[in-house]
C-alpha cells in the first residue's frame, strides 16, 4: 500500500471533515438549544459561498472578502430567524422541516436571479495557491491546510465560547431549560437570534472556505446538507462534541472510502468487480455507517445528557 | 350515515372530475393535459402512500422518492437487459415481472431501512429516512451500467395482459384505477383492527405499549405496505415517463411528495389526492410564467406551513372539524 496516498488521503479527509463540522456545528447548535430542524441551513452554507465569491472579485481579496461575508451570512441567519424560523418554534417539526423546505426553493431561487445559473469560481490568493511538500512525496495544496487549521480554531473558539463565556452559559442554559433561562429574565427571544446568526455564519463561513476549490454553485446546499444530518445522527443531534467526532469520522471514511475501497475490494474478488462494487458501495458508505451507529445507539454516539 | 358531508362531495366531485375530464381532454385533442393527469394521478397514489404512515401513522418519512424511483427502475432495469442483453434471470419486458420486482424491491427496502429506523423517533426518524433515501439516489448515481446520472431510456414499456400501456388513455386509466383502489385499501386499512393500533400509537405510543400492543411490529408492517405501494406507483411513472433518473429519489423529492399530503390534509382519504392535484396544477401554472417560479412557489410552501392547518380538507372540515 502506498503510504505516502494514504497520508495525503487522511488529511483529504481531515479537511472535509472539518469542513462538514462547520455546518453540522450550526445545525446542532440551532437544534439543540431552539429545538429547530433547519433544512434551509445547506442554503445558507450556498449564500456564504456566493456572497464569499462576489466580495472577492470585487475586492480582489479573498480573505478580506470572507472576513465582510461571513458577518454578511449572520445577517441573513439573523432575518430568518425573525422572519420564518420565530414563528415555527411553536410548531412541530414536520412544520420546521417543511417550512424550512420551502425556504431552500426561495433561496435557491434567489441565488439564481442573482447570480445567474451557472457557478462563480474564486480566484485564491498567490501565496495560498501553491502546494506544500510536507515530506518526500507528500504534496498538499496550501489551501487545504489552511481549512484544516481554520476549521480546528473554530472548533476551539466554539469550545470557548460554549464552556467558558457568559453567552456560552446562557447557551447551555437554554438548551436544558428554556423557560427557566427566560423567567430569569434573559431575553431568550434575543438568545434565539443570536444562536440562529452564530449557526448561520458557521455554515456561511464553510461555504466560502470550499468555494475555490468546488466553485460557489447553486445545488451546493442540497448536496451538504444530507451529509451534516449523517454527521448529527451519528454524533447525536444537538451534541457539539457529537459534531465534531462524527464530522471527522465520516470526512475520513468518504475520502478513504472513495480512494481505497477498490483496492481492497480486489483483495478477495475480481478486480473488474471491484470496478463495479467499489464506487457503490463507497456512495453507500456513509448511510451504512449510520445504519451501523443506530442499530447499536439510536441516540447517536454522544446524545446530549438534556430532553 | 344518510346525509353526505362536505367532505365527501368534495372527494366525489374531485373523483369524478379525475375520471371524466382526462378523456374529455384527449376527445378534443389537448393530449398534454392528459399528460398532466396522469403525472398527477400516479403521484396522487404516492402521496396516498406516504399519508399512510404519515397521516395515520404519525411516521414523518421523509425518503419516499426512493420508493417511486426503485419501482421505475423496476421496470427500466429488466427492459434494460432485455434489448441490450445481460442479467438474463431479469431481461424481460413482461409487465407482471416489473410488477412484482418494484412491489418485492419496494417492500423488501422498507422492511429493511423501516426496521433500523423506526428503533427512533421524531427528529432521528425525518432525518435517517431522508439519509436512507439519498443513499438510494446516491446507489443509483454510482451505478454506470445504468448510466448512473444520465438515467436510463425504457424503449419497450411493460407488457401487461389485457392492457396496452403504450396507450395514453389505459396507462391512465391504470393509473386512476390504481388510485382508487389505493384509497380503498388505505380506508380498508385504518378502519381496521390494525389501522386502530396504528392510530393509537400515533396519539399516544406509551398507552400502546401498556396495553399489550408490540407498536413497533405495527409501525414496521404499515411503512412496508406504504413502500410496497409506492413502489407501485413508481412502476406506473417509468411506464409513464419512458424515461428515469436518480432525480427521482432525490431528497428533494421526497420534500414534495409530504408536501402533497399535508397541503391536501395529512389523515384524510382525498387529502392527498388534492394535495397533489393542486401542487402539480400550481406547479405547471407558475412555470408557465417565469423560470423563477420556484421563488412564489416556496414562498406558497411557507405560507401554507404558517396559516392552513390540516390541509386544504380542513377548510372544508366546517366548524367542529
Amino acid at each position: 500500500m502506498d503510504y505516502t496516498l494514504l497520508f495525503v488521503q487522511v488529511l483529504n479527509g481531515l479537511q472535509l471533515g472539518l469542513l462538514l463540522f462547520l455546518v453540522a456545528s450550526g445545525l446542532t447548535l440551532v437544534f439543540g438549544i431552539l429545538d429547530f430542524v433547519n433544512l434551509a441551513h445547506g442554503s445558507i452554507y450556498m449564500f456564504g459561498a456566493f456572497i464569499g465569491a462576489s466580495l472577492t472579485l470585487l475586492l480582489g481579496n479573498f480573505l478580506l472578502a470572507v472576513v465582510i461575508a461571513v458577518p454578511l451570512t449572520g445577517v441573513l441567519g439573523y432575518g430568518i430567524e425573525r422572519l420564518l424560523a420565530r414563528n415555527l418554534y411553536d410548531k412541530d417539526h414536520l412544520d420546521h422541516v417543511l417550512g424550512s423546505f420551502g425556504l431552500i426553493l426561495v433561496l435557491d431561487t434567489a441565488a439564481h436571479m442573482i447570480w445567474g445559473p451557472a457557478g462563480i469560481s474564486v480566484p485564491l490568493p498567490a501565496w495560498l495557491d501553491g502546494q506544500v511538500e510536507l515530506f518526500a512525496g507528500a504534496v498538499i495544496p496550501t489551501y487545504r491546510l489552511l481549512i484544516i487549521a481554520v476549521g480546528l480554531a473554530v472548533a476551539g473558539g466554539l469550545l470557548w465560547l460554549v464552556n467558558y463565556t457568559k453567552l456560552g452559559m446562557l447557551i447551555r442554559a437554554g438548551a436544558s431549560n428554556r423557560t427557566m433561562v427566560s423567567a430569569l429574565g434573559i431575553d431568550i427571544q434575543t438568545l434565539f437570534a443570536l444562536v440562529f446568526a452564530l449557526g448561520a455564519m458557521l455554515a456561511g463561513l464553510a461555504g466560502m472556505l470550499i468555494a475555490p476549490i468546488t466553485t460557489a454553485s447553486i445545488g451546493m446546499g442540497g448536496q451538504i446538507i444530507i451529509t451534516t444530518f449523517v454527521v448529527i445522527i451519528i454524533g447525536g443531534i444537538g451534541s457539539m462534541k457529537g459534531a465534531f467526532i462524527g464530522a471527522i469520522i465520516i470526512g475520513l471514511i468518504d475520502t478513504l472510502g472513495r480512494s481505497f475501497l477498490d483496492q481492497l475490494f480486489e483483495l478477495f474478488m475480481s478486480e473488474s468487480a471491484a470496478e463495479t462494487a467499489a464506487p457503490a458501495v463507497s456512495a453507500m458508505m456513509i448511510y451504512i455507517l449510520m445504519a451501523a451507529v443506530l442499530a447499536v445507539r439510536p441516540q447517536g454516539l454522544f446524545p446530549p445528557k438534556v430532553r | 350515515m344518510g346525509k353526505i358531508t362536505k367532505i365527501g362531495w368534495v372527494t366525489a366531485i374531485g373523483m369524478v372530475a379525475l375520471a371524466v375530464l382526462p378523456p374529455f381532454f384527449l376527445m378534443t385533442g389537448q393530449a398534454f393535459y392528459l399528460d398532466l393527469a396522469t403525472r398527477l394521478v400516479i403521484l396522487a397514489i404516492a402521496a396516498v402512500s406516504l399519508n399512510l404512515i404519515l397521516g395515520f401513522g404519525g411516521m414523518v418519512s421523509f425518503g419516499h422518492a426512493a420508493f417511486i424511483g426503485l419501482g421505475a427502475y423496476a421496470v427500466g432495469i429488466p427492459a434494460h437487459h432485455a434489448t441490450w442483453g445481460g442479467f438474463d434471470l431479469i431481461a424481460s419486458y413482461n409487465g407482471l415481472l416489473h410488477l412484482a420486482l418494484a412491489i418485492g424491491i419496494s417492500a423488501l427496502f422498507a422492511l429493511i431501512t423501516g426496521a433500523i429506523s423506526l428503533r427512533t423517533k421524531g427528529v432521528y426518524f425525518i432525518m435517517i429516512t431522508m439519509a436512507f433515501g439519498q443513499m438510494a439516489f446516491f446507489l443509483f448515481q454510482s451505478l454506470d451500467v445504468y448510466n448512473g446520472d444520465d438515467g436510463l431510456t425504457i424503449d419497450v414499456r411493460s407488457e401487461l395482459p389485457w392492457i396496452n400501456l403504450d396507450e395514453p388513455l389505459q396507462l391512465y386509466g391504470l393509473a386512476y384505477v390504481s388510485l382508487v383502489v389505493a384509497m380503498l385499501l388505505t380506508r380498508m386499512i385504518v378502519n381496521s383492527r390494525f389501522g386502530m393500533v396504528l392510530q393509537g400509537a400515533k396519539g399516544n405510543d406509551e398507552r400502546m405499549v401498556t396495553l399489550g400492543f408490540n407498536t413497533y411490529f405495527y409501525r414496521l408492517t404499515a411503512y412496508v405496505i406504504s413502500g410496497a405501494m409506492c413502489g407501485y406507483s413508481g412502476f406506473l411513472l417509468g411506464n409513464f415517463t419512458t424515461f428515469i433518473s436518480p432525480d427521482m429519489m432525490h431528497w428533494t423529492r421526497s420534500g414534495e411528495l409530504m408536501f402533497m399530503v399535508i397541503l391536501g390534509g395529512a389523515s384524510t382519504m382525498f387529502g392527498p389526492v388534492l394535495g397533489s392535484s393542486v401542487f402539480i396544477l400550481v406547479e405547471e401554472l407558475f412555470s408557465h410564467f417565469t423560470v423563477f417560479w420556484h421563488l412564489p412557489f416556496g414562498l406558497m410552501l411557507i405560507g401554507v406551513v404558517l396559516f392552513i392547518r390540516g390541509g386544504l380538507m380542513g377548510l372544508f372540515k366546517g366548524k367542529r372539524g
